[in-house]
């Protein structure tokens, strides 16, 4: 696409999210709301894989782990401080450094797709071995204890800064959560327009013709991949901060799955199909979850397996390919 | 410039290079020739780093790079431009060019380097996937030279390219030598087109330089019988 009409493409996506985030709150009941706060932190965790994945090439198979990590590290930080503006930073920091370590070994490791592939996914499901694991009053952080399967309750939710009794209602929290979606959308749209971002697309099309140009490809695959994990950090803590509530699945394989799928039905290789994609599949599966007609995980791998056969460019590169033919 | 002893590299277990001696001034133009298989694409890539040495040194404008990546080698002014040119499709001819930059050049860049090679001009918004083989050949090496490098290594830049084309690159390349006062190492194995270009001529055989060759003695035939094959 042409770098005039990706930006037109931007501005226009960002400019309806701006439209939704401010009339919304308007128009919906409180459950509609609640459902579209969550659909757009989803959005967020959507955008950190189609960012590591379409643009960094990076297959990651465990991008749930720094959502996880960012979802548990709110929880613990916020029932330690009683507030939740450090839990909060803490967050989206304590991700991005574990993804910075365990890039660093992939990386420079000398990886190959595959087993970073295998590697991120243990990883993710040891998180949730481990998570699982931690039931009993022996398993705390401080105040916060960990619960084990049965997950951490009644999380301290989003206060204003500097103001821990002033509690943020549903709105002012989807305001907030649609803030840093378009803050994240346009952030990445930002960085993949850089020098920066041009190499990263080039790694993923050419890896050893960037490193004979110059390019120290491990550490801008390092730096892709440790951004996405803060990404999916804050994505966790406001996750969190939806339902209150934090458990182990956070960390599963279904989580894990779900995103890959969100991202491949969007699309890859744009910022907009992960989060078109998220929107399709976390409305079906609502839908599906109050009907009670089929299984949604089964419904999903048909989707998945139809999307893969059919339709592997995803819905957005297809759209475009059709509007450019037109 | 470019000083090798002793160089040896191998893929796996299968020795490619068995003890390469060479050395480049700086400004000359040397050529290397030999079969199919016996070691000038590896020699190149081992000069950048990308196939390590087993043994041997290269030094490069006086420092010793043996061990350093390739983007190292690169940043200190290597420049490749590799067999089947290998641009990147999905970004666009500009995009291209400035991927050629790695932190050493500017905008202005591209235009001085679109002076030299004015085909390309009409083409910027283009992506790299839908050249021709020669455009990508010519982008290859403006890319290249985005990067200010002070010795450009070509892998048979005529490989695939249309015979209008290549008197083109022997323009290009002729210029780069002489006004430019690039220092170039060309490995090919078209031999008008490196007779035509080259001060002197390597032959490789098993590995190792045979033998150095006045680009006239390319014409005899008894030469080329013996030494390349043809």
């Amino acid at each position: 696409m042409s770098g005039r009409r990706w930006w037109k493409g931007s501005i226009l996506t960002t400019a309806a999210m701006v439209l939704i985030a401010l009339g919304v709150p308007q128009v919906v009941d409180q459950f509609g709301l609640l459902q579209l706060t969550v659909f757009a932190a989803m959005c967020i965790l959507a955008l950190s894989l189609g960012f590591v994945w379409g643009y960094g090439g990076i297959l990651c198979f465990g991008q749930s782990a720094f959502f996880g990590l960012g979802a548990y590290t709110y929880a613990v930080t916020a029932i330690n401080l009683g507030e939740s503006t450090v839990a909060t930073l803490l967050a989206l920091v304590v991700p991005a450094v574990f993804a910075a370590l365990l890039g660093y070994f992939m990386f420079y490791g000398r990886l190959s797709d595959v087993y970073l592939g295998v590697i991120t996914l243990s990883v993710t499901l040891i998180f949730f071995n481990l998570m699982n694991s931690t039931a009993g009053d022996a398993y705390r952080v401080g105040k916060a204890r960990l619960n084990g399967f049965n997950g951490m309750p009644s999380l301290p939710t989003l206060n204003v800064p500097g103001d821990p009794g002033r509690l943020l209602d549903p709105a002012e929290t989807f305001y907030l959560v649609m803030a840093c979606l378009v803050i994240v959308y346009v952030g990445l749209h930002v960085l993949l327009a850089s020098h920066f971002g041009r190499v990263v697309v080039a790694i993923r099309e050419n890896e050893a013709r960037c490193e004979l140009l110059g390019y120290d490809v491990r550490l801008h695959k390092l730096l892709v991949f440790t951004i996405g994990g803060g990404i999916a950090g804050l994505a966790g803590c406001l996750f969190a901060n939806w339902g209150a509530f934090v458990s182990p699945n956070v960390f599963s394989l279904t989580m894990t799955s779900q995103i890959i799928i969100w991202v491949i039905v969007g699309g890859l290789g744009t910022l907009l199909g992960p989060i078109i994609g998220c929107l399709i599949m976390q409305y079906l599966a609502t839908a599906l979850g109050t009907q009670q007609l089929a299984n949604t995980s089964l419904v999903f791998g048909v989707i998945f397996l139809a999307f893969v056969l059919l339709v592997p460019r995803g819905i957005v590169p297809s759209l475009r390919r059709l509007a450019l033919r037109a | 410039m470019l000083s090798v002893t002793d160089l040896h590299a191998r893929y796996g277990r299968i020795p490619i290079l068995n003890g390469i001696r060479l050395e480049v001034a700086a400004g000359e133009f040397v050529g290397v020739l030999g079969h199919n298989g016996m070691g000038k694409t590896t020699l190149l890539k081992a000069l950048m780093g990308f196939v390590p040495a087993q043994r041997g040194r290269i030094l490069f404008d006086g420092v010793d790079v043996t061990h350093e990546p390739p983007y190292a080698r690169a940043r200190r002014g290597l420049g490749y431009v590799p067999q089947g040119r290998e641009i990147f499709p999905g970004l666009s001819v500009r995009d291209n060019l400035r991927m050629g930059f790695v932190g050493r050049g500017t905008e202005e860049r591209v235009d001085a380097i679109l002076q030299m090679f004015p085909r390309l001009i009409p083409l910027l918004d283009r992506r790299g996937g839908t050249l021709s083989g020669g455009e990508q050949q010519l982008l290859a090496i403006a890319r290249c030279l985005a990067g200010h490098p002070k010795v450009i290594l070509f892998d048979e830049p005529t490989e695939g390219i249309q015979p209008s084309i290549i008197e083109e690159l022997v323009a290009v390349l002729r210029r780069l030598h002489r006004t430019e006062a690039l220092t170039i190492v060309l490995v090919e194995q078209n031999l008008e087109f490196i007779a035509e270009l080259a001060q002197r001529v390597l032959l490789i055989q098993k590995g190792a330089i045979l033998r150095e060759l006045e680009p006239e003695e390319l014409r005899q035939a008894g030469v080329l019988s013996e030494f390349v094959g043809v």
